[in-house]
This record gives C-alpha cells, structure tokens and sequence, in this order.
C-alpha cells in the first residue's frame, strides 16, 4: 500500500509538471494543442541523445532545453498559429482549427524523430535503487520528482506574484477585458504558449531518466495531459496539480493490484466520469 | 524519324538491359521492424544476419543457379511493428517489385499473421524468431511454411526441466513468480507455463501480464518481489526483457532463478547490467566453443561490426544457408521446385546438420544462462555443448 503511495506520488509529479505545460497552452493561448504529448518525447529524445552521444547529464539537458524550447515553441505560435487566432471569429473555431494544425504537426514531429532514433530512448541514469518510508524506488524517478517540485514551484509563485505572471491570468480568464486594462493579449498569449512548451519538454527530458520511451509514444502523453487538465478545470494550476496526483495513484494502484495493462483503461474511466458528473473539472469555474 | 528509331533503339537497349539484369540477379525481399516496440530485437537478431549472408554470398560470386552464377540483390522495408504495414508491404514485394524469394518475419504474431500472403504467392517461407504450439496446423494449412526455433512446449519444458532441478538441489521451492508480455508469444508461452508447471506441483504464486511496450514496469517488479517467490519467469520481448532486469536490480528482487525470455541473450544485456546479470537464465543459448559456430560469431563481427547475440542469430544465419543451398541444390528460381527441395533435403549450417520432419527442424537451444560473461545454452533438443545450470544469488557486481 505504501509502495502504491510512494510510486504514485513520485509519478504525479512529472504528470503534473506536463499537465501544466497544457495547461498554460490551452487555458491562457486557446490553443488545444495535440503535438503536446510529441514536444514531451522531443525533451526524452533531446535527454537520450545527449546522454548516448556525449554522456551530457540529463538534469544539464533539462537545463540546455529551456531555450530551445522556448524558441521553438514560440516561432510555432508566431508563423503557425498566429494566423489561426486572427482568423477565427469564435474560441470554438480556433479550437477547432488549433486541434486539426497541432494534430498535423505532431506526424511531422514524430517523422524527425524516427529518422533520428528509431528504437527506443534507452539509456540508464541514476538507476541505483533508493528506500523512501521503507519503500524501494529508483534515485532517477525521485531526482525527476523533485525537480518537477521545484519547476512547478516557481511557475505558481511567477503566475501569482509578478506582473507578467497576473497578466498571464488575466489572459486566461478573458481575452477581453484583459485587452481592454492595458494587456497585450497577443504577446501574453504567445509567452503562455512558448512557457508551456518549455515546461513540457523539460518534463519528457526527466520522464525520460525512468521510463523508457520512443518517438511514436507521445500521444499517450497527450491525453494523459488532456485527461488532468480537463480533471483538474481549464487554466487551474492549482487543479492540474491535485488532478496529476490522482492519476499517479491510480495508475499505479491499478497496476499493483489490478492490471499493468488496465493503467490507461483506468485513466480513461476517470476521464469519462469527471466528463458525466463534473465537466467543468474539480476546481474549473462554470462556464459563463 | 530518325530521332524516333534513336528513341526506339534506346528503348530497346534498356528494356534488353533491364531482362539482361534481371538474369543475372536473384532479388531477396526483406520486411522486418525498424522502428517500433520490436525494431530494438530485429536489429539485433534479424537486419545484421540478412545482410552479413547477402554480402558473403555476393563477395563468393554470387548463387550457382543451373549453372550460372547470380547476384544477390537485397530489398528492405520496415514493417514499423505493425502487422497491416508488413502485409501491405508484402503484397508490394511480390507485385510490384517481384522479388524471388522473402526472408521470413520476426517475431512470432508476424509469422502468423502473414503467411496467408506469403503462402498466396508461393514463397517458401523459412520461419525463425517463431515459437508455437499450432504449427502442425499452421504448416498443413500453408505447406510452404517452416519452422526451426522450437515449440512452446519445448521452451516451456527447457524451464521446467530447471525448476525441478534447483527445487530438488534445494535453491527453490514451490512457489514461482510468472509474469508474461500480452502478445502472441508471451500469452501462449505463459498459458502452457500453467500446465506444465502445475503439473510438476509448482504452484504460480504471481501471475500478471503487460501490455507490449509498457514502459514503467516498476508495479510488476513490486509485485513479484512482494510474493516471496524464490524462482522468477518472464515471458518478455525484448523492451521490457532490459525494463525488468532494471527494476530486479533496484528492488533487489531476492531469487535463486530469473529467467527473462526474449533479449536475455542479446549482448547488450550484459552491456547494460555487466555483472549484475551473472546466472540469470533466457531463452535461446548457444554454443560459443563449437568451431561453426565460432567462426560464424566473427564473420558476423568482421562484415556487420556487432556481436551476434547468443540465440536466434546463428538459426537465422542458418536458415539463409537453408534458403540458399535449397535454390543451388534445385538450380531453379522456380519457389514451389525450391520449397519441395527444402522439405526432401538436409542441410549443412552453422547450427549443424539441420534437416525438415513435417516442415518442423528439431534441432534448437531452448534455455541459455550468463555464465561468466559468456551466455551459454543449458537446455536444448538435438544440440551438443549445454553447461551444467547455476542458481543466482543476488544482483551485486
């Protein structure tokens, strides 16, 4: 029991870190972004291939993919996306148009990564056995959590406690009026955007010390994002955390004491029983 | 007009040109994974033998077919794991670029799943990284099917037969930890697993399966460790054959016998763990001190720049020497003459004499043990050179 609560929590805490980069992406820029999953296994490939190449440590990748990512992810709002948000006359229309553009480019990003790395990510990193409150668990997966601790620390406290970070929020509660008090909606929209991509990457990058991944699996990320955003209420950080952790634990608890093969099933049922009795998430305001 | 009959005769030459090449070529068709959850074994086992026989093959001239020397001409595809690519990519070997022989699939489900369509076109089809039960069913349906890695009863007898061993030396008890990959290989193996363990009074304390590319096998590892079993099996793909040896070592999973299947033999299992890994039991096994096979570890080291692993490729070099003396022995392209070739004849590999009872080669390793740094057979049928089973204890260096 204990080993399902240890197990658990050490997984939310990469969970959470990934819901977030959704979060910030779809909650404040609107978009709903289905390459999500794929931009996560792009920081594991970044992680793997420094690691087997050059023996870079990961938590130095972590580090080195901050501005890449954040470039990266920026250019793809402002040539891909941008044009999309000035086309369309509804949040559901862009939505619609964002999911059908972002699905698109996650084909494209899994092709670059197979042709650079076909089989899987694997690599050992910190792979040395660890005992948390008579738990067993890996020194990789308790390093990864931490730092995802820290990462999802310092964007609540930049989110609640500075300028840009309020205007952020003030994003995601209405492009309007934040429009109308003086914000730059666009620029806000893009940052939000590009941060998300960033916290995403960095994830995969410390979901990568643990797991063993490839290039075709980062739709599986995807929704387990999508599932704790929906869960936790659209632009709640607060929510994507609480949310992150339930997934965490029942996965785990469901492959202890259920079946390994049942993780995603059980996920999905969350999903479809949040959707049935609390479409506006646990802690999401209703719609207006 | 003058430019048109320049035009004609051109076109002339290369259609004479192509016939001309076409000769003297025999085209090989390959499909096997590249990418996907199995690309990590065919890379090992399947892409490096296909290649290494092809160039040895070219560098002596080529094939000696009726008299007349022809080149081998390799065509690859990646099948991506995915068995709808494979049979679509099968349909365009035979169709379009027409090739004259295949090399069978990797990985049993593949096996299966396409020799309906190799059997519609006729190729002789000699199957290796395949383990099942059904193949007197499945070779009478499709008669150009062959099998020469063992049955699952064979593997899962090759375990047994080492249970009952440590359990009267006193290194185990009754109680085993049995977990499986949810695919046709691992689903099968473990179904007969209940039988046959069940039979000889073990009893299977833990029993879980996986799906095919789990990639946190950590919740499996707990529990197996948490039911106190002394003897660990897994009927593992290559994935999670490393995933679980991973998890073992930080959990300390405290056994005197773990056996991991498929990849156990793979050199890069020992690259990953080093000594670790010392006693741990696999599938496959080979027989590093006999001269064949000796030469054949280099050769495959010399030409592809790996080591061979420690099972399956000496069989799948074996059956492209199968493969190739049937063609020079009928001395036709001709693949129904060639496959009746194969199933009336023996042949001399590297695995031995190897020859065809009801399409079934009888002469495999089924269990092999890292012994030192080396993975050495222990049990097998018709194979010479297997080393007495050590217990394991502990996962220290």
């Amino acid at each position: 029991m204990l080993d399902i609560l240890v197990s658990g929590l050490l997984l939310s805490g990469t969970y959470a870190l990934v819901a977030m980069g959704l979060n910030l992406q779809y909650g404040v820029a609107r978009i709903m972004n289905l390459a999500n999953g794929e931009v996560l296994v792009l920081g594991a490939l970044a992680a793997f291939w420094l690691y087997t190449t050059a023996q870079i440590s990961p938590i130095l990748t972590v580090i080195l993919v901050i501005p890449v990512a954040f470039i990266g992810n920026w250019l793809i709002y402002r040539f891909l996306l941008t044009p999309l948000v000035r086309r369309s006359k509804s949040q559901g229309a862009l939505e619609v148009d964002s999911i059908l553009a972002t699905f698109g480019m996650s084909f494209i990003f899994i092709g670059i990564m197979v042709s650079i790395e076909g089989g899987f990510f694997f690599y050992k990193y910190l792979s040395e056995p660890i005992s948390i409150l008579g738990s067993t668990t890996s020194l990789n997966r308790l390093v990864a959590f931490l730092l995802a601790v820290l990462i999802a620390a310092a964007l609540y406290i930049w989110l609640h406690y500075t300028r840009p970070g309020v205007a952020v929020r003030a994003v995601s509660v209405s492009t309007e009026a934040s429009g109308l008090v003086g914000i730059n909606v666009p620029r806000t929209s893009a940052l939000a955007f590009a941060l998300g991509g960033t916290i995403t990457a960095v994830g995969g990058a410390l979901i990568s010390t643990f797991i063993t991944l490839d290039a075709s699996i980062g739709v599986v990320f995807t929704l387990k994002a999508l599932i704790i955003v929906i869960m936790g209420g659209v632009g709640e950080i607060r929510g994507a955390i609480v949310a992150a952790i339930i997934l965490g634990l029942v996965e785990t608890g469901v492959a202890t004491l259920v079946d390994p093969g049942l993780t995603l099933a059980a996920a999905y049922f969350i999903f479809v029983i949040i959707l049935l009795f609390r479409p506006q998430g646990l802690f999401g305001r209703r719609a207006v | 007009m003058y430019r048109r009959s320049l035009f004609g005769l051109a076109a002339a030459l290369a259609v004479a040109g192509t016939s001309l090449f076409a000769q003297d070529m025999i085209k090989i068709g390959a499909i096997a994974p590249k990418t996907g959850p199995l690309a990590g074994g065919a890379v090992v086992t399947q892409w490096p033998n296909v290649r290494l026989w092809v160039e040895e093959v070219n560098a002596r001239g080529g094939l000696d077919v009726g008299g007349k020397m022809k080149m081998l001409e390799l065509i690859e595809y990646d099948d991506k794991t995915n068995p709808g690519e494979h049979i679509k990519l099968a349909q365009r070997l035979a169709t379009q670029d027409k090739v004259d022989f295949i090399v069978a699939p990797y990985g049993t489900g593949f096996n299966i799943a396409t020799a309906p369509i190799y059997g519609k076109f006729g190729y002789p089809m000699i199957a290796v990284s395949a383990i099942t039960d059904k193949m007197e069913e499945l070779t009478t349906r499709y008669p150009n099917l062959f099998f020469t890695l063992g049955t699952t009863t064979a593997f899962v007898d090759g375990v047994k037969e080492i249970l009952i061993e440590q359990r009267d030396a006193g290194a185990i008890g009754n109680e085993v930890a049995m977990v499986n990959v949810a695919d046709a290989f691992g689903i099968e193996l473990a179904d007969r697993a209940r039988e046959l363990f069940g039979e000889a009074g073990f009893d299977i304390v833990y029993d879980k399966s996986y799906p095919l590319g789990t990639p946190d096998l950590s919740p499996v590892m707990k529990g197996a460790k948490d039911s106190g079993a002394k003897a660990f099996i897994a009927w593992s793909y290559p994935p999670d054959s490393f995933g679980l040896a991973e998890q073992a070592i930080i959990e300390d999973l405290d056994v005197n016998l773990y056996y991991s299947a498929v990849a156990t033999s793979f050199p890069a299992f020992k690259g990953a763990y080093g000594n670790k890994i010392n006693n741990v039991l696999g599938a496959g096994g080979t027989d590093v001190d006999n001269p064949a096979i000796a030469a054949y570890r280099k050769a495959h080291m010399d030409i592809t720049g790996e080591v061979a692993d420690y099972w399956a490729s000496a069989n799948t070099y074996a059956s492209l020497q199968i493969l190739e003396q049937a063609i020079v022995g009928a001395a036709t392209l001709d693949r129904d003459v060639v496959t009746q070739y194969i199933k009336d004849n023996s042949f001399d590999t590297v695995m031995g004499e190897l020859s065809f009872t009801n399409n079934f080669s009888n002469t495999f390793w089924s269990v092999g043990q890292w012994q030192d740094g080396v993975f050495r057979g222990v049990k097998g049928s018709n194979v010479e050179g297997a080393v007495p089973v050590r217990a394991k204890s502990g996962w220290s260096e």
